[in-house]
């Protein structure tokens, strides 16, 4: 879909009133991220890097989102979300094993790495982990839905939604404190709200978005 | 490590507590001694702990409370950022099994001084009457053993105190008073409700809320950020944080912030002694003459089980078997759509309007139980989890879907789960950091809770309709709240703790959260909570007075 937000960039209201000096901190930190490779094996990491790219797509003409950077992050700590479902191991052993398994799927299917397939071939393998239909041996007692549903897929879109690019690319208001928000009516918005390409004002929304701060 | 992180070192300490209403800024906090027998130790310090902390000291007692969060101060401390937030939940590793697990952590589990009232969305309803006595006039569930009367007293001092924002009528119920101050105007979600209650013909309302619709004090009005789920980083709203604990420790309250409560020590004679905690890298142990537990519906059950010893070896309070069963959630399904107009439903609280007409109306049902449903707001994480995990949306069609947030629109009830002791908590053989063993938990829809989906679901989807939502499809599988696992009741055999809180088996053992509503209607339950913890503090001054604590 064409972008739906031309100009806007979430960022661009850093320096105003709806960002306060914690949410500066806490966001310059996560852009500065970078992709840790102390952390699982190579493979591992590719085989992870194709599931993100398949599952939430870059956005078109921004910078990019580091979802790997900030997933492997959350790998790193091996802490928890406050639960864990009763069939999955703890968080890095649970990545560990699920991303051989994902590669043993891949080669069992294909005969080639899941980094390496093409990406209607991975989507498919993706598909059937979600439906819980797999053929290769090595999920063991791992069951492919339950840590599509419970660990993958919810780790991977909640990384890729905590970056300004995906805020900007949604047309999201994002940071708000302590400025917040006056118009909270339908179809208002504030100055420092995205403009949508197609909502027929008359000045074209790429040059209201500029604006936008 | 940052010497003021105020996850790694406690802040409140050395005579002093953080005044969350100044950057950087203190009050004077009374110290006691670990070996001064103080009159009360709580643990917890949310809706139930620190509502009767102030309560308690405020009544003259010697008060500490202990808590395994950081003391936060809001303005300095928050972030416009729900990952980054995610710090105020409770994110210790706990087992979730049954049919139908829960997802504990985010919006049902709270890690903070003020506990989940830090991060929760701030609606404050009181219950129906009649689920007082749910067994005797409604057929279902378990009586309570307290009087709605009584507790319409209880339920106005809590709206007084947290300075509720409501309409000047409300639809349902008895008469109540007038809310402290005006409600709030509504954003476009909440017009959306109340556009769909009018043409399917209910009652609907602005919702009564726990945020300032005008100044109060040092803390101004909601400015709209629509950021309440994950912590209010103007103080506009009204937690356990910033309303009754301040006011604890002006009455005198100590307050122990990163101070994990690990085990009840009880004497020979069967009485609680004190509590052994883990703060600062080490265990310690605080002497009390009496023990309240108000660590919500897992922690409390926990503790309970955790502290088992010689005289109890099934845990404390625990001789009806009940500690940790009957944990009740609420159903929190959802209906979605698409607008033409742009909603932009990030602004603002989430839940402006309300109708609880399903909780009032028995007609028509083929299921036991009340639900309300309220406007929503959900910011970019939360909704995206929801088309992932719900719609099975990912790859670009899941980015395009997002990228029409703007337009989206939807209703959410938070339903009525009957209490049944299959739905419970128990202890794992896996242990945390601490070395204590950590909660499993164990939850079941029943068909009862299908019914009310079913039926919600396709109520909230005609009230969409009638407004014009297009593309409209339904959550099946949310849920909000914990409660149950320490049941309040009039028999010792059928219940955990009596009417005040007072566990059968311990006398000077109590309990004061979440866990002791024998149901939890079709309402959000912080009101409630805090209600229960006013009416506690009342008996036991009460008790006091007599002799008879």
């Amino acid at each position: 879909m064409a972008n739906r937000f031309p100009g806007y960039d979430v960022l661009a209201k850093r320096d105003t009133l709806s960002w306060n000096d914690k949410t500066r901190e806490v966001i310059a930190e996560r852009l500065a991220m970078s992709e840790r490779s102390d952390l699982l094996s190579d493979r591992q990491r590719a085989t992870l890097r194709t599931a993100i790219d398949r599952i939430v797509p870059q956005p078109e003409g921004r910078a990019p989102v580091n979802a790997l950077a900030l997933l492997l992050a959350k790998i790193a700590d091996d802490g928890s979300d406050g639960h864990r479902h009763h069939q999955l191991p703890g968080l890095r052993a649970c990545y560990e094993r699920g991303l051989d398994a994902i590669e043993e799927e891949a080669k069992a299917r294909h005969g080639t790495s899941f980094h390496l397939l093409d990406g209607s071939q991975a989507d498919l393998l993706l598909s059937a982990i979600e439906r819980g239909d797999v053929c290769s041996n090595a999920w063991g007692d791992l069951p492919p839905a339950i840590f599509w549903g419970w660990r993958l897929l919810p780790d991977i879109v909640s990384s890729y939604y905590a970056h300004p690019s995906a805020w900007s690319a949604m047309g999201f208001g994002g940071p708000a404190s302590p400025r917040g928000y006056v118009r909270i009516e339908g179809d208002r918005r504030d100055p420092w709200e995205a403009v949508e390409a197609d909502d027929g004002t008359l000045i074209p929304a790429a040059r209201q978005n500029k604006h936008v701060g | 490590m940052s010497a003021d992180d105020p996850q790694q070192v406690p802040r409140a300490k050395g005579g002093r507590a953080p005044d969350v209403f100044e950057p950087g800024g203190w009050v004077p906090m009374r110290s006691h001694s670990q070996d001064e027998e103080v009159d009360f130790v709580i643990v917890g310090t949310g809706a139930g702990g620190g509502t009767l902390a102030c309560k308690l000291a405020e009544d003259g007692f010697s008060v500490v409370a202990f808590d395994a969060g950081p003391y936060w101060r809001p303005l300095e401390d928050f972030a416009s950022d729900e990952h980054h937030q995610s710090k105020l939940y409770w994110t210790d590793e706990r087992i979730t099994a049954g049919a139908n697990p829960i997802k504990l952590g985010a919006n049902n589990s709270g890690r903070s001084v003020g506990g989940s009232t830090v991060h929760y969305a701030m609606v404050a309803l009181r219950f129906r009457p009649e689920w007082f006595k749910a067994r005797t006039r409604l057929g279902y569930g378990a009586d309570w053993p307290i009087d709605w009367q009584e507790m319409w007293k209880y339920y106005t001092e809590v709206e007084q105190a947290l300075t509720i924002s409501g309409p000047i009528n409300y639809p349902w119920g008895p008469r109540r008073p007038r809310y402290p101050y005006r409600a709030h105007p509504l954003n476009e979600a909440a017009k959306l409700l109340a556009r769909g209650a009018e043409a399917l013909g209910i009652d609907w309302t602005e919702t009564p809320i726990a945020t300032l619709s005008a100044p109060k004090g040092k803390a101004h009005r909601c400015v709209y950020r629509g950021f309440c789920v994950t912590g209010c980083s103007t103080n506009a709203k009204q937690s356990v944080l910033n309303t009754w604990l301040p006011r604890a420790l002006t009455a005198g309250a100590e307050i122990r912030d990163l101070a994990m409560v690990g085990r009840i020590e009880v004497d020979k004679a069967g009485r609680a002694t004190g509590v052994h905690y883990h703060r600062e890298g080490a265990w310690h142990f605080q002497k009390a003459r009496n023990v309240v537990v108000a660590g919500y519906a897992i922690e409390t059950p926990r503790l309970l089980l955790n502290s088992a010893c010689e005289q109890f070896p099934d845990g404390l309070a625990n001789s009806s078997g009940l500690v940790g069963k009957n944990l009740m959630v609420q159903l929190n399904q959802a209906a979605w759509g698409q607008m033409k107009e742009e909603v932009r439903s990030y602004k603002a609280p989430p839940s402006l309007t309300i109708s609880e007409h399903w909780n009032y109306e028995d007609r028509g049902k083929d299921y036991f139980g009340g639900w309300a449903y309220m406007s929503q707001g959900p910011l970019p994480i939360t909704w995206v989890k929801e088309l992932a995990g719900q719609r099975g949306l990912w790859g670009q069609r899941l980015i395009d879907e997002m990228a029409r947030s703007n337009h989206n629109v939807g209703l959410k009830m938070v339903g009525e789960v009957l209490p049944d002791e299959r739905n419970r908590v128990t202890l794992a053989e896996e242990t945390d950091r601490f070395g204590l063993p950590i909660a499993k938990v164990e939850f079941s829809y029943s068909d009862n809770d299908r019914a009310m989906m079913k039926h919600a679901l396709s109520f909230m989807d005609d009230s969409l309709a009638a407004v014009g939502a297009t593309e409209r499809w339904k959550e099946w599988d949310d849920t909000c709240h914990l409660n149950g696992t320490a049941r309040m009741g009039d028999d010792p055999k059928t219940s955990v703790v009596n009417a005040d809180g007072r566990s059968w088996d311990i006398p000077n053992l109590w309990v004061c959260d979440g866990s002791v509503f024998p149901t939890v209607g079709g309402v959000n339950p912080s009101l409630t909570i805090q209600a229960i913890a006013c009416r506690t503090a009342d008996r036991i001054k009460a008790l006091s007075a007599r002799g008879e604590l």
